[in-house]
């Protein structure tokens, strides 16, 4: 049993880490939040630049090897300092989506760019009735000749505002909530037809929502086969699902130093407020509950990378993201609870960690969400 | 034992409830459906209407236009006005200041203050706490020093809410830093246009500068705005704390909210062919959450009934504060669950009155998320939880 990381996870760690602490600061992300396009483009190159945009792929799509666990450590250092480019969105779900679904012809046709720096993507999936039900799909592809005709409604599209390409998930045949006849399309974002209403989230992600009228796409910007895009796409939602999941774990990180921090300087009645042992132990739950989605986080990545069976695996993403999502309520609580009326302030950073953890908790399904994903999966976590 | 409202409570129910529904407006209303924010012209219009009924201060004695009501006539009134979602009045003026200036100010004083908060002519903010001095108070460092007829103030309040809309702020200052520290601080009412006061806005989480910082240079206060004695503000101050736990369980609120939240849950789709008020997992939350305000709607009207056979609301009225509070939270939880994806767009703007642009999402979802971040404050303000729990330790079990 082995829970260090290898040499490499070392180094992807020590250069991340290096990046947030120099490139980061709470108000150089102000200052990247408020630009016109709320990240930043140079450090997207930068991302290029250093290959992490190559983490989330496998070696025969000249990828660092698509290791959730690689994934995980990435994210953490970037929820420590809430890293607002796109790498989830653009990288780990759209390229996943790319990798998972698309063909030979396809995958050499866009990863390349994407790992270069130089393709933004988005995946537009959620509908406004679909809550988090990936097969909630009502958005329509009918063939006409050589092309698809798109119609429908896609909420909380992340990167929707910034990305050259969306991949759309689309019914191809079935009805609602049918599994089977689910199709993902890549649209080109400038398509006739697509308008977007974008927006920012509370976590400072930009997102858009996107409706497609008698959008024109080409046949051949089916990724994959037609009518069964459903496993893959759920396959690539869980990895995306992981990956918040670890950044939360850098986030409740940060909260709980911030307020350790916060209390030992803090004074009230003439004494540090942390020498209040009515303090100290609500500081205590709040490191034990970083501590569980640390592991629980570690799991699921370990579990992701194994060759376990696909029910096993999702029931381990479930798992994460339901016991993460009770941290990020808790330690994002108790961290603005302690900090006072401070810790709801535009100006400090804790109320931003609770922001994003909050946001956290919503994304690709919330708490009660995944824990009744969990129980309906039948297999085991770990033999 | 007897819950039951009497024949008369039950006519004063249905009195209030017809005026409420002649006289609530009904564009407040639609802003408060829509969970728009509610501007100072909407809560002075709303307070002058129930000022013209004789309604504006249930707490006041009769003397000064109070209501003369019954504690039971006070609950049934907060109970309709939730019902239809009336906002109480902003409490700095009505339920703060004004017991104050009634129970220790000087009759020039009653005269000169009291008529134009009932009419809702003047709007009041507080000046409390400050940097430093927040759960601990009485460490307040803003000084006072006499200076003829006129006290000189110097120094910094902070959470001071919507001081931008006040007229006049009540403040507790430092008239002696010799003395040990709750003995030494004065209560002044100061009038906000005075030169030397400026006010530095503070940004929330979820977009509002609801409170600000007020900073005093050398501003000069008339000694006839000081209240009672000199140094003996902070027993004043105590006095007004006991009137600010006063209803503050919320509890007719949070009944409504809980129906309103029953009735979205009713509309909602779950992703998987129903709708989540009958998804079992989020039907126990809302079981739970009703069962939870009906032990504390049952906590209140124990109090009530000791109140309205003359006792004090004692130190347990810091449990209706801390259970009130953080029930509402659990509703703010709930609603921004049930939202689900649509609780994340930032869009505080469509909030405000008079937004045209295009909406994000529908029904007011994207206003789920904000209303959670900001009622974070609901545990801290009005004295925090966490010194609420002092006061049960220390006042009622003895520790």
């Amino acid at each position: 049993m082995d829970f260090s990381y290898s040499e490499e996870q070392q180094m992807l760690q020590d250069s991340v880490s290096k990046f947030v602490q120099r490139h980061y600061g709470f108000d150089v992300r102000k200052e990247i939040l408020a630009s016109p396009r709320g990240f930043s483009a140079e450090n997207w190159q930068l991302f290029a630049k250093l290959g992490w945009l190559t983490v989330p792929f496998k070696i025969e799509d000249d990828g660092f090897g698509g290791f959730a666990t690689d994934l995980m450590v990435i994210m953490e250092e970037f929820g420590k300092a809430m890293v607002v480019e796109p790498f989830v969105a653009s990288a780990v779900l759209g390229g996943g989506l790319i990798s998972e679904l698309g063909s030979a012809q396809q995958k050499s046709a866009w990863l390349p760019q994407l790992m270069s720096g130089s393709l933004q993507l988005a995946c537009a999936l959620a509908e406004p009735d679909s809550r988090y039900n990936l097969a909630s799909v009502t958005t329509t592809a009918v063939v006409q000749g050589d092309s698809f005709i798109v119609d429908g409604s896609k909420i909380l599209v992340l990167n929707g505002p910034d990305a050259d390409q969306l991949l759309v998930s689309v019914r191809t045949a079935g009805a609602d909530r049918d599994i089977h006849g689910i199709s993902v399309l890549l649209v080109d974002a400038n398509s006739p037809g697509v308008r977007k209403h974008s927006y920012t989230n509370v976590d400072g992600h930009r997102a858009a929502e996107i409706t497609l009228t008698r959008v024109k796409v080409p046949a051949e910007r089916l990724l994959g086969a037609v009518d069964a895009a459903y496993a893959g796409l759920e396959r690539m939602v869980d990895r995306a699902t992981l990956a918040v999941c670890a950044e939360a774990v850098g986030a409740l990180d940060s909260l709980l130093a911030k307020t350790v921090e916060y209390s030992k300087t803090r004074k009230q009645f003439g004494v540090a407020i942390g020498s209040f042992q009515a303090l100290q132990h609500r500081m205590a739950d709040m490191f034990i509950e970083c501590q569980l989605a640390r592991s629980i986080v570690m799991m699921a990545a370990m579990q992701l990378d194994s060759d376990a069976p696909d029910a096993d695996k999702m029931r381990a993403v479930s798992a994460a993201k339901s016991r993460v999502g009770k941290a990020n309520r808790k330690v994002g609580q108790e961290a603005v609870q302690l900090h006072g009326g401070i810790g709801i302030t535009d100006e400090l950073d804790v109320g931003h960690l609770f922001k994003r953890v909050t946001a956290i908790e919503t994304l690709y399904g919330n708490t009660d969400f995944h824990t009744a994903r969990f129980a309906r999966q039948q297999g085991a976590i770990c033999e | 034992m007897n819950v039951a409202f009497t024949v008369e409570e039950l006519n004063f129910k249905n009195a209030v409830r017809a005026f409420l529904e002649a006289e609530f407006p009904a564009d407040i209303r639609a802003k408060i459906d829509g969970r728009f924010r509610l501007d100072k012209e909407d809560y002075v219009r709303w307070q002058k209407i129930l000022y013209r009924k004789g309604w504006a201060a249930p707490n006041w004695p009769v003397e000064y236009g109070g209501t003369g009501w019954t504690a039971i006539q006070k609950y049934i009134f907060a109970e309709e006005m939730a019902r239809v979602g009336a906002p109480e009045p902003v409490a700095f003026g009505i339920k703060m200041v004004a017991p104050v200036i009634f129970t220790y100010g000087s009759e020039e004083q009653r005269q000169r203050f009291l008529p134009d908060i009932l009419a809702s002519n003047v709007w009041w903010c507080q000046g409390y706490s400050e940097p430093n001095a927040g759960s601990d108070l009485a460490a307040l460092k803003t000084s006072a020093v006499l200076d003829g007829d006129h006290y000189i103030v110097n120094g910094t309040k902070t959470w001071n809410t919507l001081g931008q809309y006040a007229d006049w702020i009540f403040c507790l200052v430092r008239t002696d830093s010799t003395a040990k520290k709750q003995e030494g601080i004065t209560f002044l009412l100061i009038d906000m246009k005075t030169p030397g006061i400026k006010l530095s806005p503070i940004y929330l989480i979820d977009g509002h500068p609801e409170v600000n910082e007020v900073h005093f240079d050398n501003v000069r206060v008339p000694v006839e705005n000081r209240i009672g004695e000199e140094n003996q503000g902070w027993t004043y101050a105590k006095v007004l704390l006991t009137h600010e736990r006063t209803n503050i369980a919320g509890v007719p609120r949070s009944k409504i909210r809980l129906e309103k939240l029953k009735a979205i849950a009713a509309n909602t789709p779950d992703g998987q062919g129903g709708v989540m008020l009958s998804d079992p997992v989020f039907a126990k939350k809302i079981a739970e959450a009703e069962i939870q305000i009906l032990a504390l709607e049952y906590a209140e009207l124990r109090t009530l009934a000791a109140v309205s056979v003359g006792k004090a609301p004692g130190p347990e009225s810091s449990i209706l504060k801390i259970v009130g509070t953080e029930t509402a939270q659990y509703l703010d939880e709930l609603t921004m669950e049930l939202a689900a994806w649509h609780s994340l767009p930032f869009v505080p703007e469509q909030f405000e009155s008079g937004f045209a642009g295009e909406v994000v999402g529908s029904d007011g979802a994207a206003a789920t998320a904000l209303h959670y971040f900001n009622n974070r404050k609901l545990s801290i303000f009005g004295g925090s939880n966490e010194i609420q729990r002092n006061i049960i330790s220390k006042a009622v079990l003895g520790l």
